[in-house]
């Protein structure tokens, strides 16, 4: 099969969706002839011109806003925020306005909005660029949260997206932008909420979110020489949540441990752990464990920052400790 | 399009309608009937009747959390407004949202809304979808004094102008936001209108007070937007008779200043236009007066008779499946 990057995987899938469906477009700051800040939508301004390639002004607010009103109004708008760190700004529009008009209106309103948007650190941008905060939008109801973790995913799920009527938070991963995959030519959806068993094992379940889940292969690969055998789950979107996959992998292994680089507190492990010893508490041999992002601001210093999130190191080290 | 006589009666009859819609939600908070968040548009009806009757039924508004005056501009029917306000399943929204939330989808009215600002933005989405479509509708965007303040104005009008979107930004300045004088949280003075220029629109001032002025001023507007010619700034000047919310003594306003501005009451004053231009009888004027009044007693009626939603609904709608 054909390899090719996270960032092209989401070219693809946007392309496919605008050429399938002439109500999607997609706005945001510098997404046209730039292409993107981290070349998501490149070639596309090419090819569908600046009304569906749409350059804004630096008005996240009004970027989401007119997303909101757009896809009240028939349309099927992508927005583009450049850094997740930056949907502060946004956020009444999101949490508010997006997420709420549904449920406010009885159920007769529907806002298909994507809003794409990257995360994560890795590139010593510190802490108003480098952030996780998937869990601010776990938070809401009326959002769906997306985060895939390598190209393949990347185009199934947000092809999937822009043909859900819900709003979506897509969250792309700053250091998955070059990795590559196999993605195969032929068309194909990744529902929401259906987890990824990346990596079959028996001793241990390893749950693990966005770039979380390479380390946790590497993790697993290095375990497995030692004769440990770690499941892998990544479960694509954390909203809808696939606790069905998640339980039966409990049910196998006994032993859970959520990574995620965003930070412990309040973070997405909170909520899985607290769901699988709600569901599945009786075939736990050993508690829950966490792995996640330091409970402070992200550092500059490459130092610093690899020491504030999770590293395959540790994951081993947290397997060893829990089995 | 000149307004005929059956236009302007029609603007006279839904005037009364918001304002007696305004006394019964009053009357029914104070009585503890009606909970929630109720803010009472009396005193500012010739803004949305006014700008609505300027509109086609295809054409989308945005309101505020003081909404009840556009969604009966927009051909809303208090009887399943009074029920949303009184949470009953036969009002807008089942009674999901409320006062702070009316919308009727159905007759593009895209909703209130809790957060002040908070429409600005849909608006222009709504007014960029129409520019898309091609569909040669427009947008009428209201919002408060209060709301010129906001982030999410200054975007969103900047954006509305950068892309020449088919909305008119329809400011109804009611002089305070909550408390604050506008004379104190706008810099600039004396009107608002004049921020027009930063977004490379026109904008105007028009008395809030008159029904006609409002709907002449939005007319040309509408054109123009509906042309591809771009947004405009209307500012409205009016007064809201009671307070920001039932809870407020209105401390920070003077007895002398309501009474003067109710001196120059919008319904009254059309009512006399009215008459004078032989468009109604006094006798005529009299009678929709009441059937105003009757329609709104019946509308509470309907509200305070009507189920409330089933528990099993809570979960409803917050998803599309």
């Amino acid at each position: 099969m054909r390899e090719i990057t996270f960032q092209q995987a989401l070219i693809e899938a946007m392309r496919e969706e605008m050429l399938r469906d002439e109500r999607v477009f997609l706005m945001g700051e510098d997404v046209g002839l730039y292409g993107g800040a981290y070349g998501a939508s490149r070639g596309l301004f090419n090819e569908f011109g600046p009304e569906r390639i749409r350059d804004t002004a630096i008005s996240e607010a009004a970027i989401v806003g007119a997303g909101v009103g757009a896809a009240l109004t028939g349309m099927r708008p992508i927005a583009e925020i450049m850094y997740i760190d930056f949907t502060g700004i946004a956020m009444d529009q999101i949490a508010n306005q997006a997420a709420k008009v549904r449920y406010m209106f009885g159920g007769k309103a529907r806002v298909p909005l994507v809003i794409r948007t990257s995360c994560g650190s890795g590139r010593s941008f510190a802490a108003q660029h480098s952030q996780c905060l998937e869990a601010w939008f776990m938070h809401v109801p009326g959002l769906y949260v997306v985060m895939p973790s390598n190209p393949y995913d990347a185009k199934g799920l947000l092809k999937t997206c822009i043909r859900d009527d819900n709003p979506v938070i897509f969250i792309e991963h700053k250091m998955s932008y070059k990795m590559k995959g196999q993605v195969p030519k032929e068309e194909y959806l990744i529902p929401l909420g259906q987890a990824d068993v990346k990596r079959s094992g028996g001793d241990v379940t390893v749950i693990a979110i966005s770039t979380m889940v390479q380390r946790a292969l590497k993790a697993a690969e290095e375990l497995a020489v030692e004769g440990i055998e770690v499941e892998v789950i990544d479960p694509r979107s954390l909203v809808p949540l696939d606790m069905e996959s998640i339980c039966s992998s409990v049910k196998k292994t006994g032993r859970v441990i959520v990574v995620h680089e965003s930070v412990e507190r309040g973070g997405p492990g909170a909520e899985i752990a607290t769901r699988i010893m709600e569901e599945a508490f009786d075939y736990l041999d050993a508690p829950v464990k966490r792995l996640s992002g330091k409970n402070c601001p992200m550092p500059c210093s490459p130092v610093l920052e690899e020491a504030a999130v999770p590293q395959i190191s540790d994951i081993i080290g947290a397997v060893k400790e829990i089995i | 399009m000149a307004l005929s006589k059956k236009d302007m009666v029609e603007m006279y009859r839904r005037m009364l309608l918001v304002r007696y819609f305004e006394e019964k939600v009053d009357e029914l908070y104070g009585l503890g009937k009606i909970k929630g968040g109720t803010h009472l548009y009396a005193g500012e009806e010739a803004v949305a009747i006014g700008a609505c009757a300027a509109i086609k039924p295809d054409d989308y508004i945005t309101s505020t959390h003081r909404g009840h005056g556009h969604c009966v501009g927009k051909g809303g029917d208090p009887k399943l407004m009074m029920a949303e306000l009184w949470g009953k399943k036969t009002g807008y929204c089942k009674g999901k949202g409320g006062s702070l939330h009316i919308a009727d989808l159905s007759s593009n009215n895209l909703g209130a809304n809790g957060i002040v600002g908070g429409g600005i933005p849909i608006a222009t989405g709504a007014g960029l979808s129409i520019q898309m479509k091609k569909s040669k509708q427009v947008v009428l965007c209201f919002f408060g004094d209060g709301a010129s303040n906001t982030g999410s104005f200054h975007e969103s009008l900047n954006m509305g102008g950068v892309w020449k979107l088919p909305v008119v930004y329809i400011c109804e300045n009611n002089l305070y936001g909550m408390s604050v004088p506008a004379a104190r949280a706008c810099a600039a003075q004396p009107d608002i209108a004049i921020r027009a220029t930063s977004y490379g629109m026109p904008g105007q001032v028009v008395d809030g007070m008159d029904v006609l002025a409002v709907y002449e001023a939005v007319r040309k507007a509408v054109d123009k937007a509906r042309k591809g010619s771009g947004p405009t700034l209307i500012e409205c000047k009016t007064y809201r008779y009671k307070g920001h919310s039932k809870s407020d003594p209105r401390a920070y306003r003077t007895r002398e200043e309501e009474a003067e501005w109710q001196a120059r009451d919008a319904i009254l004053s059309f009512r006399k236009k009215l008459v004078e231009k032989d468009v109604l009888t006094e006798k005529e004027a009299e009678r929709i007066n009441n059937e105003a009044y009757e329609y709104i007693e019946a509308s509470a009626r309907f509200a305070e008779e009507s189920p409330y939603p089933d528990v099993s609904e809570l979960l409803e709608d917050v998803y599309v499946d």
